[in-house]
């Protein structure tokens, strides 16, 4: 991963910053030029709450290059309750007792590096919302 | 528009074939394709392939090819929609003739996916899903289907034992095909005692890494009826579509909207209805993506198609058989080939060819061919004539 490649998603990683259509008010995650509902092409930055609940999961245990010393791990598509739906691991649980439904909030965490000079990437993982 | 017939197919052994290169194999099903054909007349080839780019580190296949048939007098291209490249290559195969810009129009599928290691060939998999916001975060292909099947069995109730049975059939079908990777009969607790990849997706719901090529040669019905080689075939119906490359950007998780969009436009311009198709050809990439694909088509209802597997209606034998040659999980998935071994197949069979996996007496079939997660479908429909 090149560095402008990571860095110039840091908005949404780093904030889990979307865009409100100006004219129907959908939320697009990430940021698009044009609404998928509606098709208008001005938006306002809007951040998620990063609060939702578990709609999928699985559990990766033959992993992509890169993740290899982190199987067995969760990756699941979480429904934020601003009706937008985000993919992202789930970690800091008992993956034995993860189901769907769970409720989840987004943090702050790293993903990944590339070896001891290359880039360190952080970005949002899901952990269990317990109400803290 | 003219009518298209497909007059030659021509297909590799599928499997780890370590003593051939991706351009001995592409050529190899051209030879075989036009030797079927009984004609040497090609006026433009149309590759479908997904990653040469990751797989051989070659792109330019468009030249490759052409070069190593022997043929750089004709136009020559190279197309991609991820697993279903080959399907789309076939597509354009089919504009091309419909359109006259071509009276006779070849299509390659072809992908060598053995060259590199299991973590390369898993990373060169994941990049059909969204880079950024799915591959990053350490989704796999089998892990993207894995969501689905679970949220598939959730809604409806679907089981585990359902999903070995479509494994279990599929190898069934293709112990009969000699040009399948795995050519032997499975049992279902081999399917539930096989190891966990994405759960609650095993070894033996996925179909394979594997090299391998097929090609078909397309010209008009007119010209076909000249030829007289073979029964005619023709492809009354071609249909593609595509959804959101992100599942969590989908408006549903237990059908696949690119499939069922596919599939009307192709029937749609076949002028017919999915009850007047005999069997087909599906994307099995895993046992989750048949049921999906068949409840989506509209074959069966939403959440039918666990219990219709078990119950044998889409057996060999039984009353809407599908995947005869095995499927990509017995057939083996070099991903750009697939879509064209589907039509390799549903000729083969509308011919009467089929060995012992024929299925008597059928006139029509339908090809579907699927792009990564169900971000791209592309269908077609062969007859009889």
């Amino acid at each position: 991963m090149n560095v402008p490649r990571h860095w110039r998603e840091t908005p949404e990683r780093y904030r889990m910053e979307a865009a409100k259509c100006r004219k129907c008010g959908k939320i697009s995650f990430p940021a698009r030029l044009i609404c998928p509902a509606c098709s208008n092409k001005v938006f306002d930055k809007t951040n998620l709450s990063g609060k939702g609940k578990l709609l999928t999961y699985t559990i990766i245990r033959t992993a992509p290059e890169g993740f290899e010393d982190i199987v067995p791990y969760a990756v699941g598509i979480v429904e934020m309750e601003e009706g937008v739906r985000v993919m992202g691991q789930i970690t800091d649980c008992d993956l034995a007792n993860l189901k769907t439904g769970d409720k989840l909030i987004s943090k702050f965490r790293r993903m990944n590096e590339e070896g001891k000079t290359g880039l360190i990437m952080y970005s949002y993982k899901f952990v269990p919302d317990v109400g803290i | 528009m003219k009518e298209i017939a497909v007059i030659g197919i021509g297909i590799t052994k599928f499997g780890e074939l370590w003593e051939k290169s991706l351009r001995d194999i592409a050529v190899e099903s051209a030879i075989n394709c036009l030797e079927d054909a009984g004609t040497d007349r090609i006026d433009s080839i149309n590759i479908g392939c997904m990653s040469s780019g990751l797989f051989i580190g070659q792109e330019h296949l468009a030249s490759l090819i052409a070069d190593y048939l022997g043929r750089l007098d004709i136009p020559s291209s190279r197309v991609e929609s991820a697993c279903a490249s080959g399907g789309l290559a076939v597509r354009n195969a089919c504009m091309e003739i419909a359109t006259g810009v071509s009276d006779y129009a070849l299509a390659i599928g072809v992908e060598k996916m053995t060259d590199v290691s299991i973590g390369k060939a898993t990373y060169a998999l994941a990049t059909v899903a969204d880079q950024d916001y799915e591959a990053f975060h350490g989704i796999t292909f089998p892990g993207l289907y894995a969501m689905l099947a679970r949220a598939h069995m959730e809604r409806y109730g679907t089981t585990r034992e359902q999903l070995a049975q479509v494994s279990v059939k599929n190898h069934y079908n293709g112990s009969m095909n000699p040009n399948a990777q795995f050519p032997f009969k499975i049992t279902r607790d081999t399917v539930l005692n096989s190891t966990m990849i994405a759960d609650p997706l095993r070894l033996l719901d996925c179909s394979p890494v594997t090299d391998g090529a097929a090609a078909v040669l397309l010209t008009t019905v007119e010209e076909a009826k000249k030829l007289k080689k073979h029964p005619l075939v023709v492809i009354s119906g071609f249909g593609s579509a595509a959804d959101a490359i992100a599942l969590c950007h989908r408006k549903e998780l237990t059908e696949l909207m690119a499939v069922k969009k596919s599939v009307a436009k192709a029937l749609k311009m076949a002028g017919k209805t999915i009850d007047d198709i005999d069997f087909a050809e599906v994307h099995d990439c895993f046992t989750i993506a048949e049921i999906l694909v068949l409840e989506s088509m509209g074959v069966i209802g939403p959440g039918k198609g666990g219990p219709a597997t078990v119950d044998g209606y889409t057996a060999l034998d039984g009353k809407f058989p599908v995947n005869p040659s095995g499927g990509l999980k017995s057939k083996g998935h070099p991903v750009g080939a697939t879509g064209v071994a589907q039509i390799f197949e549903l000729v083969n069979q509308l011919r009467g060819n089929s060995g012992k996996r024929q299925i008597p007496g059928v006139k029509t079939g339908l090809a579907q061919n699927m792009g990564g997660s169900g971000g791209s479908s592309v269908c077609h429909i062969l007859e009889a004539k």
